[in-house]
């Protein structure tokens, strides 16, 4: 129902690209599930620089989903102008499978094509009465996780790369303990939603779980939403470097003629108006001077995707693929 | 020498004493293959990628299987329960005048026109541990929401209208003189339902059953909130096929779907001929 209609809005934007004027262009921004609120804030304060820079009325239209459904939709013909996912694999199938971008699409905006940063934390409730500090008292006797499923959730892939990392880097540790302490994880997760935004209210509303891995900036929100008196944000030791990268999607500005704006709400995301309202909407931003205004991201050590899985590639064939490692961990008999 | 030509077309229209059967038969072969056939020929072509070999390792997979089991089982339950309580609320509706019967009649259908997304999250709401039957049942221990239970539950929801909109008419139609006709001859009320009431319902109640259940299988949007979505436990199949289709695997996402649809084929077929079996045996 919603592919229906995110088709039939495609078809009115191309429907509408041909009958507007020169003064009003839109924009699709295919994105993923929980920039809902930071780009409408983002979106607004765009349209009122354009309007002011060159007089055009620029209109964004969103659409937000599951990163990887997201990607597919793209590749099968959803119009995006720009991408901005969860993860550069989901970009780089957009590059490879759909053809609509080359392949060096990461290295044409600066920070590796991604203007902010996000981390995986926990999200307890009120109180932490079960003392989860760390990763490892995740996997204590009687706590129950909730975590989005990997293989269609890209902040999902991130949470499980942070919990490998935090157990093969931790001292003693290797890859075949990671796995192992990998597999103990989700043998205490009661249910694994498609996506963050599920889980957040599956952990949240519903009252399942002890414990929710989460964005960061997911985190935050739902502490905004339930209240700071229900839940408490927890800071394991180590986490991960979420870097959720943006991208033009050439062939569809080409064919709109919408690479100018498309390009340019690219850059606004890195400048200092962008960078702020990325830090009040929870994202960790670039800017050294924006992100120290926020004492409210704490430092904590964050591995990078490239330096110890060997880039998503590698991470999304070793781990996610059909019969990579999770796939192994919930195989009968494999537990 | 005319006679020639126009005696066979006349003899051909004879057949039917209704006009337009070549029009209408085109048509409905047209819009069959259209709306129906050339979107499961694309699904049927597509797992062929993978070769036979390849089709068959891809779906007796254990966990392809055990989402095939959940999907068919679950809905297999749905379509029975509803079979049950879809007859006592279909004879309610037909048979008894009471209060608010228009508002009782209208509420059958809710699960026809809500959006199976908010059917899902209104179900789990309410079967969650926490929520008002959840935290019932779960004080008597037994978990719904999040277990191949709530997908029972899901099923059952979105099955009732099948099974009470396909009785009803037949219901109405159905005489009360064959009834009063038992009872004279000495039947008792359980009699006279046994051997005449329900043999002329059972046709329609195996077709609403079997309507129930060929949704029930292909149900994703009321069931994805409530069924919990753990890998060999409470993982339907629709489920497996979008996340293969997460992966680009679309062979293989086109293979589960190939089982989906042959297995609910010859299961609706089985039931059709069962109806006009028993039918015919009336």
């Amino acid at each position: 129902m919603r592919n229906t209609s995110r088709y039939l809005l495609a078809a009115a934007l191309l429907l509408s690209t041909g009958a507007t004027c020169a003064a009003d262009i839109s924009l699709l921004n295919v994105s993923y599930d929980p920039t809902r609120e930071l780009y409408k804030a983002v979106n607004s304060a765009f349209a009122a620089q354009w309007k002011a820079k060159t007089g055009e009325n620029v209109t964004i239209n969103m659409s937000h989903g599951g990163s990887g459904k997201q990607a597919r939709a793209v590749i099968d013909g959803l119009d995006a102008d720009v991408v901005t996912l969860a993860l550069a694999y989901d970009i780089d199938s957009i590059s490879q499978i759909g053809k609509l971008m080359p392949g060096d699409w990461q290295k044409r905006l600066p920070n590796k094509s991604t203007p902010y940063t996000s981390t995986i934390v926990f999200v307890v409730r009120k109180g932490n009465p079960w003392k989860i500090h760390d990763w490892s008292d995740l996997i204590k006797p009687g706590i129950q996780i909730v975590v989005p499923n990997p293989k269609t959730s890209g902040g999902a892939r991130w949470a499980y790369l942070a919990a490998w990392a935090y157990a093969e880097k931790k001292p003693g540790g290797s890859a075949e303990k990671a796995k192992a302490f990998i597999a103990e994880l989700y043998k205490h997760v009661p249910v694994l939603d498609t996506g963050a935004r599920g889980s957040t209210t599956t952990f949240a509303e519903r009252g399942i779980g002890d414990v929710l891995i989460s964005w960061e900036n997911e985190a935050y929100l739902a502490l905004d939403e339930m209240g700071r008196d229900k839940i408490d944000i927890v800071y394991p030791s180590v986490s991960i470097l979420a870097e959720p990268p943006v991208a033009v999607v050439d062939k569809n500005v080409d064919r709109h003629k919408s690479r100018k704006v498309a390009d340019a709400y690219l850059q606004f995301l890195y400048s200092k108006e962008g960078q702020e309202l990325e830090a009040r909407n929870h994202y960790r931003p670039r800017d050294p001077q924006i992100l120290a205004a926020h004492p409210e991201f704490k430092k904590l050590p964050l591995y990078d995707v490239d330096d110890l899985f060997g880039g998503w590639q590698k991470a999304q064939k070793t781990h996610f693929a059909d019969g990579g490692v999770f796939d192994q961990i919930y195989k009968p008999g494999g537990k | 020498m005319s006679f020639a030509g126009v005696l066979p077309a006349t003899r051909w229209r004879a057949r039917s004493a209704l006009p337009g059967l070549g029009l209408s038969l085109g048509f409905t072969v047209f819009y069959l293959s259209a709306v129906v056939l050339i979107p499961l020929a694309a699904l049927v072509i597509r797992p062929w990628e993978l070769g036979w070999s390849g089709f068959v390792a891809e779906v007796t997979q254990p966990r392809v299987l055990a989402a095939l089991r959940l999907s068919f089982g679950a809905a297999a339950i749905g379509a029975v329960v509803n079979t049950f309580f879809g007859l006592i609320v279909a004879w309610a509706l037909v048979r008894y005048r009471f209060p608010l019967k228009r508002l009782v009649d209208a509420l059958v259908d809710l699960p026809f026109a809500l959006p199976t997304a908010v059917a899902g999250i209104a179900l789990s709401a309410l079967y969650a541990p926490n929520g008002w039957l959840g935290a019932p049942l779960m004080s008597l221990g037994i978990k719904a929401a999040y277990t191949p239970l709530g997908v029972v539950i899901a099923l059952t929801f979105i099955g009732l209208p099948f099974v009470v909109r396909t009785l009803q008419p037949v219901l109405t139609d159905l005489s009360r003189d064959h009834e009063e006709a038992a009872a004279t001859l000495g039947a008792t009320r359980f009699q006279a339902f046994r051997r005449v009431v329900f043999p002329a319902l059972l046709p329609a109640l195996v077709t609403g059953a079997a309507l129930a259940f060929a949704r029930g299988v292909g149900e994703y949007g009321s069931v994805i909130f409530i069924a919990g979505n753990l890998p060999m436990r409470s993982e339907i199949a629709p489920l497996l096929i979008i996340i293969k289709l997460e992966e680009f695997d679309y062979a293989g996402a086109a293979s589960i779907g190939v089982v989906m649809l042959a297995a609910s084929f010859v299961m609706l077929f089985a039931l059709n001929g069962l109806q006009s079996f028993t039918a015919s045996r009336r």
